[in-house]
């Protein structure tokens, strides 16, 4: 039996933040789980995926997060509990779907999993989807630490039940992938099957419906204020005349500065873990037992707004504050150290922070940014559309392991925004440029929203080429499959959808499928491409080597080595790849035996062929 | 309880989460709380990988900038990046085997003097304990076992409040039985270098 799904309350594990969540939704009987990954949320999925066949509930990696979302809430208005899980740039997709879901509203427990990305670990921006709450009139609850992630959850479920409505739980990065300790709670009977009442003039959103509906989800509000008023998620701790109000992870941060700083008899810390709505009573009861309070929160005032507004309307005029003190800004994560000096500032109080060592005589140290791996057909690909159309062309990207085409000398990048951007801005830029184009997505990417954006390019009869850079898995965030990869191997029953197929279904003319691996065919490809006239696309099939390996297709490793005889310096391969098994050893250039995978690119592209394979 | 910061950073591949992993459970498997961070995604595509352990009385489960007790390098350069985690008390474990990153070869900078770079590094802190973990990892029949080796370093420096047999323990349920000799191997040749200083 799978470790989390053990009826053995009590138990205690050292679990993942992610990990937690899923134990959380098990606990809670959950009945479907829908999702697309992104980091930092991946994992929750993933764990559902290597349990839910012996677990007993329906999962799916779904399409995108808005049809993710909209499985959750078939399943819920069908009395099924479900949780959808996403990034915070996934829930921008979903938004079409929770803005009206939260209308309509549900009938067993629907938990949204939201996970924030403060400084950009693995995103393309560090938006604050607490917003979201307010936008949408969706609770919002946010723990604090893995034990909270799981005991939330399942809180949730319970919570959605009595508002029937969905509730967002909102992570950040450092939740989703911390380690901490959690113990096991009751496992309750998981019921995967409902039944749909129909019910059309509730739920089929007209214009006449929706009227009645936004009243009824005004009037849940109040009954979620109540909850939230009287939620043990929202504490006021200590009863000292210094207020500090958290959330989330900061919450850690703000005891421990606490402690560092031995003033516990001084502070009184109001904690919101029910963030929305927002308690305005406690809020009110707390604001009138200190003398002035600090608001610590990652990236934007949100409740340093809220917080002042409800002190404006009680006619209450002490200092609060948040950004701008000290070392708080909207601009990424918090740590321990930022929230103790800053603390110590505002207070005034001396700062016991230990002093960095003196880092002024350490030299330059050479910069190891994330890359292509040894042997990633992205690569083979770059350097096949580089070879034809130069360094004039514009190369809109898209969001998976291939942006980091974008970093020199590959340079195979010029506009990167969003999950399909790289199809849909093609179009604009080939509307108003005279310049060529050669776009760049993703099987995964392809398939989440590359399509709308492809069929938009035909219909409209866009001229540039897209490049489908098909490595048969979604790589970036841990090798999840898609609609386009055969599920079987993995013990799933799906239908695969031929990435080929879609693409001549859409009505592209012009369409080759090749290996990139195949350096002379990946260039004549590229140029048969470019001298078509209108819109045309480029297959490049190749496994993802990582994922070749998982799933025990990986090419027999043959390392190639470099003849030093025949070696005249060219340095093709080391300035137009950067593989990294390639190095240079005083000013040889070698191969490393032990990250080198024999995809033999690099021995196509050397023009003394002095790249060979190793003899065994 | 008293508090102990650890920072452990490599390079990906390297197996550094799994040896922040082993002592989370380790911890809580003997009573000591303990909380890890790891970092998962995109900066793992052979980028840095740092992973922070909190153990006793903290909740954080990040280290900050000059807070780190133990810093725990898996490459020597990556060791002396992370020298901003560290204040005159550290104590500083690091593998002096050079994985330079493959902007070296694009002419994109130079990879630091190892000698050198252990003189800046002992200058600044407590004390250095500096290993050739790849050479002890091959001795222990396993490259890859070289996160055992410092897991064994870290052990062996005393700092934390965990035993070597909590932590073989540990090694032993949570890794892959077919590793599990070189694994205790790697582990105690990584014990015994630090022992020796």
């Amino acid at each position: 039996m799978h470790t989390l799904l053990e009826d053995s309350p009590g138990k205690e594990m050292l679990l993942l933040g992610n990990e937690a969540i899923a134990r959380g939704a098990i606990e809670a009987g959950i009945g479907l789980a829908s999702s697309y990954p992104g980091t930092p949320s991946s994992e929750i999925p993933d764990t559902f995926f290597s349990l839910y066949q012996e677990a007993g509930f329906y999962f799916e990696y779904s399409t995108n997060e808005k049809v993710a979302f909209e499985v959750a809430a078939g399943a819920a208005v069908s009395g099924v509990r479900s949780m959808v899980t996403m990034k915070h740039v996934g829930m921008n997709v979903a938004s079409d779907a929770l803005m009206t879901v939260a209308y309509v509203g549900v009938n067993a427990g629907m938990v949204v999993i939201n996970a924030d990305d403060p400084s950009l670990f693995s995103s393309q921006n560090e938006q604050d989807n607490r917003y979201y709450s307010r936008l949408s009139g969706l609770p919002m609850l946010e723990p604090v630490n893995a034990q909270e992630m799981k005991e939330m959850t399942v809180a949730a479920f319970d919570i959605s039940e009595q508002l029937k409505l969905p509730v967002i739980i909102r992570t950040t990065t450092r939740l989703n992938h911390l380690r901490g300790a959690v113990k096991f709670g009751p496992k309750r009977e998981i019921n995967p099957k409902g039944f749909f009442k129909k019910d059309p003039f509730h739920y089929v959103t007209i214009p006449a419906v929706s009227r009645n509906l936004h009243k009824e989800l005004v009037k849940k509000y109040d009954q979620a204020l109540e909850l939230s008023e009287n939620s043990e998620y929202n504490q006021i701790i200590g009863n000292g005349a210094w207020g500090i109000v958290t959330n989330g992870v900061s919450m850690n941060y703000v005891q421990d500065a606490v402690k560092d700083l031995g003033i516990g008899e001084k502070i009184t810390i109001l904690r919101l873990g029910f963030s929305y709505p927002i308690p305005e009573r406690l809020i009110e009861k707390f604001l009138r037992t200190v003398e002035k309070v600090l608001v610590i929160e990652e990236l934007e005032p949100v409740m340093e707004n809220e917080i002042r507004s409800i002190a404006q309307s009680k006619e209450i005029g002490i200092p609060i504050k948040g950004k701008g003190v000290g070392l708080f800004t909207r601009l990424y994560e918090y740590d321990p150290r930022i929230v103790r000096q800053t603390i110590a500032t505002y207070f005034g109080l001396s700062d016991s922070s230990p002093v960095m060592v003196d880092s002024s005589e350490i030299p330059a140290l050479p910069g190891r940014p994330p890359n292509l791996c040894a042997g990633c057909p992205h690569r083979a690909m770059y350097y096949a559309v580089k070879q034809v159309y130069g360094t004039e062309a514009i190369y809109p990207t898209d969001i998976g392991c291939y942006t980091l085409g974008v970093l020199p000398p590959l340079s195979m990048a010029d506009i990167g925004l969003c999950m399909g951007g790289s199809v849909g801005s093609a179009c604009g830029l080939a509307a108003a440029t005279d310049q060529k184009i050669v776009a760049f997505i993703g099987d995964s990417t392809f398939f989440h929203a590359g399509i709308p954006a492809l069929i938009n390019a035909v219909h409209n009869k866009h001229n540039f080429t897209l490049v489908i850079l098909d490595n048969g898995t979604t790589a970036m965030t841990g090798h999840q499959p898609h609609p386009g990869v055969d599920t079987a191997p993995m013990g799933v029953d799906t239908k695969t959808l031929s990435i080929e197929s879609v693409v001549r279904g859409l009505g592209v003319e012009h369409v080759e499928v090749v290996n990139p691996l195949q350096v002379k065919k990946a260039i004549a490809a590229a140029r048969a491409a470019k001298e078509f006239e209108g819109l045309s696309v480029i297959i490049s099939k190749e496994l993802c080597p990582l994922f070749a390996k998982v799933v025990k297709k990986a090419r027999k490793v043959r390392p190639f080595y470099v003849d030093q005889d025949k070696c005249k310096k060219h340095m093709d391969c080391i300035n137009l790849l950067a593989c990294p098994a390639m190095y240079l050893d005083k000013g040889r250039t070698m191969i490393d035996e032990s990250l080198c995978i024999g995809c033999a690119v690099c021995a196509q592209v050397c023009p003394e062929n002095a790249i060979l394979p190793l003899k065994k | 309880m008293e508090t102990k910061r650890l920072v452990l950073v490599g390079v990906g591949g390297q197996g550094n989460i799994l040896a922040s992993r082993l002592v989370g459970e380790a911890c809580v498997a003997a009573g000591i709380p303990a909380v890890v961070s790891e970092i998962h995604g995109m900066a793992q595509r052979g980028g840095i990988v740092e992973t922070d352990v909190v153990i006793g009385d903290a909740t954080s489960p990040i280290v900050s900038e000059g807070e780190a007790d133990v810093l725990i390098g898996f490459e020597p350069s990556e060791t002396l990046r992370s020298l901003n985690k560290c204040n005159e008390n550290t104590v500083v474990i690091t593998n002096v085997k050079p994985l330079p990153p493959f902007t070296v070869a694009i002419g994109q900078g130079t990879y630091p003097d190892i000698d050198e770079a252990l003189a800046l590094i002992k200058a600044r802190v407590r004390s250095l304990i500096s290993l050739n973990g790849d050479e002890l990892a091959e001795k222990a029949g396993n490259l890859l076992s070289l996160n055992m080796v410092m897991l064994g370093a870290l052990i062996g420096s005393g700092v934390i409040p965990l035993g070597e047999g909590a932590l073989k323990e540990t090694i032993a349920k949570s890794t892959k039985q077919a590793f599990l000799e070189s694994n205790l191997k790697a582990f105690d040749l990584g014990l015994s270098a630090a022992r020796a200083g």
